[in-house]
């Protein structure tokens, strides 16, 4: 099969960032230490070409095809996540400008693998075969795995990335074990042809389960799900601040949209196989996340299970299924990616010499010190927490709503009370910012990159959470399958 | 001819095997070994399964995943001098500074 | 019948050698282990009449692989580095629970893939063909893997790297 024009155009945002990694490679070798910021501005501008030519492919009409013999889809919902990754790349690199410089780990490199995890996750996205997703996935998480260990002379750094690569692999292992099962029992890895050969009849075969099970463990790892969570406020810890937020928000979003697409598109016959066990996981993320967070005292082991918790709540939708639940889960995904991103450029602008900003008592009394920062802060842990009128809100409640008219009251009812047991640690670190007096001095980046990051968060975040009209009409008309 | 279901027994006993290694070893290099173990588990169960279907994409799928299991040792084995170059020991148990 | 024979006989020494990769001491005797068990399923694939993936397997694995991990043993000496962070009580429960899980799979597995049987012995699987598809049916995957691979690549190198000399600027 002669490869056309149209494969061409249909990965042409993939092309892009790849190939812009591989020449900034070479163009890093001529830029002196200490410039290396050049290679980030150009990386932040290679990912806003790629996401004016998806743009541009998604608006021109010519999505809506499978290109390389079914291994790719360029449609709607693939770009709506495109979307979501330019703007968790962009911001990512942003924030991480001056942290590289204060650390000392300053380099070209580090710019160009957040590129070429960035293509990793967009063929995820995009994946409508077992194979293409599945190598999308190791091309997105290899270069985090360095990047976790890029604070070379940091001892936690290092721990933290050979936690993360041997319990990857281990669970790339597992997800392999379980596609080769699905393999076995339909004969293809393609997602249509799974869900073909699953409703003639292979859907009462006895090794499903097991394939799905492995499908869930191999999958939850990446969106940190209990019980594949363990991982994760370790790595979270360890890691360099701009990776975590990267990893929080970044690899969790292309794994959902692969859960989305496995599960609804490929295993959408088995429903009655999968739909217990995602129950289970997204349980009992959300009490082991929302319950385990209150105990924290550094902020960003408490966001590691605030993260696990969210990834409960997202996957709530995908067990509500159908348009409405797709459009949830995709809605929730962005709304995560900006209220999250937020969260972490206020702990960087905190980072100085004297404080870390990892710890909750490092924000003791801010409001006195410092209110516009204190406010933004207060606006992402009400977003987190679900309190209108922020973005969390909306998304939370559209999840729910997907999930009743599904017919799912009862999970609906647990991740409604658990969202309360979440408020309370949330609002525990804004008492502690307004109710408190502030201890010792106050110091703070005033690095203007964080300065963008955190204005543009803000004000996404409200504004996504009082007209959420246009994205979620744009997320439910991406909602459909090819 | 062999049944196909030798060849599951097989793969399964060895995936199991390289599980037990990853969970109960606590040598690094093991237990990346282990890993390797469970992705070979997986070859055989493409590879059985790409005969007893006839089918290619079982082949095809077995050559990417022999490829990226060099790949991800290779990560792997750096990340991990990167560790031992910054110790000064590397005694068991150490790997503390992260309460678990 | 000469067939099952010979799978009998490299599965056993396959599982034998995996076992050992698991209980060894020695990081450097498990490594040899591993490869005697590398080489059983080398002979497994030739007996599925995949002879590129027999080949592809010791080259790639015992060839490439292995020899990186005795590298690394050798190099750096480090026979006890650890992550003991896993599983921090190592319980009896365990080796029951992973018996059990095997057996359950097994169970189930086997149960469920009975019927997929062929009449007549299949063909062999020829290089040519694996070559024409890698570059028509399977080539976005194809070329995926080989950014996948520059990546590995450098991320070895930085990792490697000196870090004390680049801190000193």
């Amino acid at each position: 099969m002669p490869i056309g024009l149209n494969d061409i155009i249909a990965i042409l945002p993939e092309i892009i960032v790849s190939l812009s990694a591989c020449v900034l490679l070479i163009v890093d070798l001529f830029i002196p230490k200490g410039k290396k910021f050049f290679i980030g501005g150009i990386a932040i501008l290679t990912v806003m070409v790629a996401a004016f030519v998806s743009f541009y492919i998604a608006g021109a009409g010519l999505t809506g095809m499978t290109v390389f013999s079914g291994m790719f889809a360029a449609d709607g919902f693939g770009f709506f996540f495109k979307g979501i990754f330019f703007v968790i790349a962009i911001l990512v690199i942003l924030l991480s400008l001056s942290y590289v410089d204060t650390e000392g780990i300053e380099n070209g490199e580090y710019y160009i693998f957040i590129l070429f995890s960035l293509a990793g996750m967009m063929v995820m996205a995009s994946g409508v075969d077992l194979l293409s997703i599945y190598l999308g996935l190791e091309l997105m998480s290899l270069p985090v795995y360095i990047l976790t260990g890029y604070a070379k002379l940091n001892k936690r750094s290092n721990e933290a990335a050979m936690k993360y690569v041997v319990l990857g692999a281990f669970s790339s292992g597992i997800l392999l074990f379980g596609i080769s099962l699905i393999y076995g029992i339909t004969g293809t890895t393609e997602l249509t042809g799974i869900a073909t050969a699953l409703s003639a009849g292979g859907a009462e075969h006895g090794a499903l389960i097991i394939a799905v099970v492995m499908l869930v463990a191999g999958f939850g790892f990446k969106i940190a799900g209990v019980p594949f969570h363990m991982w994760s406020p370790d790595v979270y810890e360890g890691a360099p601040t701009p990776i975590t937020a990267f990893m929080s928000v970044g690899p969790k979003a292309a794994a959902f949209a692969v859960i989305l697409r496995v599960f609804l598109d490929g295993l959408a016959p088995a429903y009655d196989t999968w739909y217990l066990i995602l129950s289970i996981v997204a349980v009992g993320s959300m009490v082991v996340g929302n319950i385990v967070a209150i105990a924290q005292t550094n902020l960003k082991r408490m966001l590691a299970y605030s993260s696990i918790g969210h990834a409960g709540y997202a996957l709530l939708g995908v067990i509500a299924g159908g348009e409405e639940g797709v459009a949830s889960v995709m809605y929730y995904m962005l709304v995560y990616a900006f209220m999250n991103l937020g969260i972490f450029a206020v702990m960087l602008y905190m980072r100085t010499t004297k404080r870390s900003g990892e710890l909750i008592s490092d924000y003791t009394g801010l409001a006195k010190k410092n209110a516009p920062l204190a406010f933004v802060m207060l606006l992402f842990l009400f977003s987190l927490a679900g309190i209108p009128p922020t973005a969390g809100f909306i998304g939370k409640f559209y999840v729910f709503m997907a999930l009743i008219h599904a017919g799912h009251i009862y999970l609906a009812v647990i991740g409604i009370l658990l969202s309360a047991v979440a408020a309370y640690y949330y609002i525990r670190i804004i008492m502690l910012m307004y109710m408190k007096e502030p201890e010792g001095e106050f110091e703070f980046v005033r690095s203007r990159p964080i300065l963008y990051v955190l204005t543009l968060t803000a004000v996404v975040v409200i504004i996504l959470g009082i007209f959420p009209g246009d994205l979620l009409s744009l997320a439910q008309s991406a909602a459909v399958f090819l | 001819m062999i049944p196909v279901t030798w060849f599951i027994v097989l793969s399964v006993v060895l995936f199991m095997i390289g599980v037990a290694g990853v969970l109960l070893r606590r040598n690094l290099i093991i237990m990346l070994m282990s890993v390797e173990l469970m992705l070979n588990a997986v070859n055989i169960n493409f590879a059985a399964f790409a005969y007893y279907l006839q089918d290619l994409r079982g082949q095809v799928f077995v050559v990417f995943t022999i490829t990226l299991a060099a790949a991800e040792v290779a990560v792997a084995l750096g990340i991990l001098i990167a560790l031992v170059k910054n110790r000064s020991v590397t005694n068991a148990d150490e790997l503390d500074s992260l309460k678990g | 019948m000469i067939e099952q024979i010979f799978f009998i006989i490299f599965a056993a020494l396959a599982i034998i050698s995996a076992l050992g990769v698991i209980s060894l001491r020695n990081p450097v005797h498990a490594a040899l282990s591993l490869i005697v068990c590398f080489f059983q399923i080398a002979c497994l694939f030739v007996l599925l009449r995949s002879p590129f993936l027999a080949v592809v397997q010791v080259f790639i694995y015992v060839g490439a692989v292995m020899v990186l991990f005795l590298f690394v043993v050798m190099i750096l000496d480090i026979k006890k580095v650890s992550l003991g962070v896993l599983v921090t009580r190592r319980s009896k429960y365990i080796y029951f629970f992973l018996v059990g899980l095997a057996i359950e799979l097994i169970v189930v597995l086997t149960g469920g893939f009975q019927k997929l049987i062929l009449d007549t012995p299949g063909e062999e699987v020829k290089i040519e063909v694996i070559g024409r598809v890698l570059f028509t049916e399977f080539l976005f995957p194809f070329e995926l893997v080989s950014i996948l691979l520059l990546v590995a690549m450098v991320g070895a190198i930085i990792m490697i790297k000196d870090a004390e000399k680049e801190g000193a600027k």
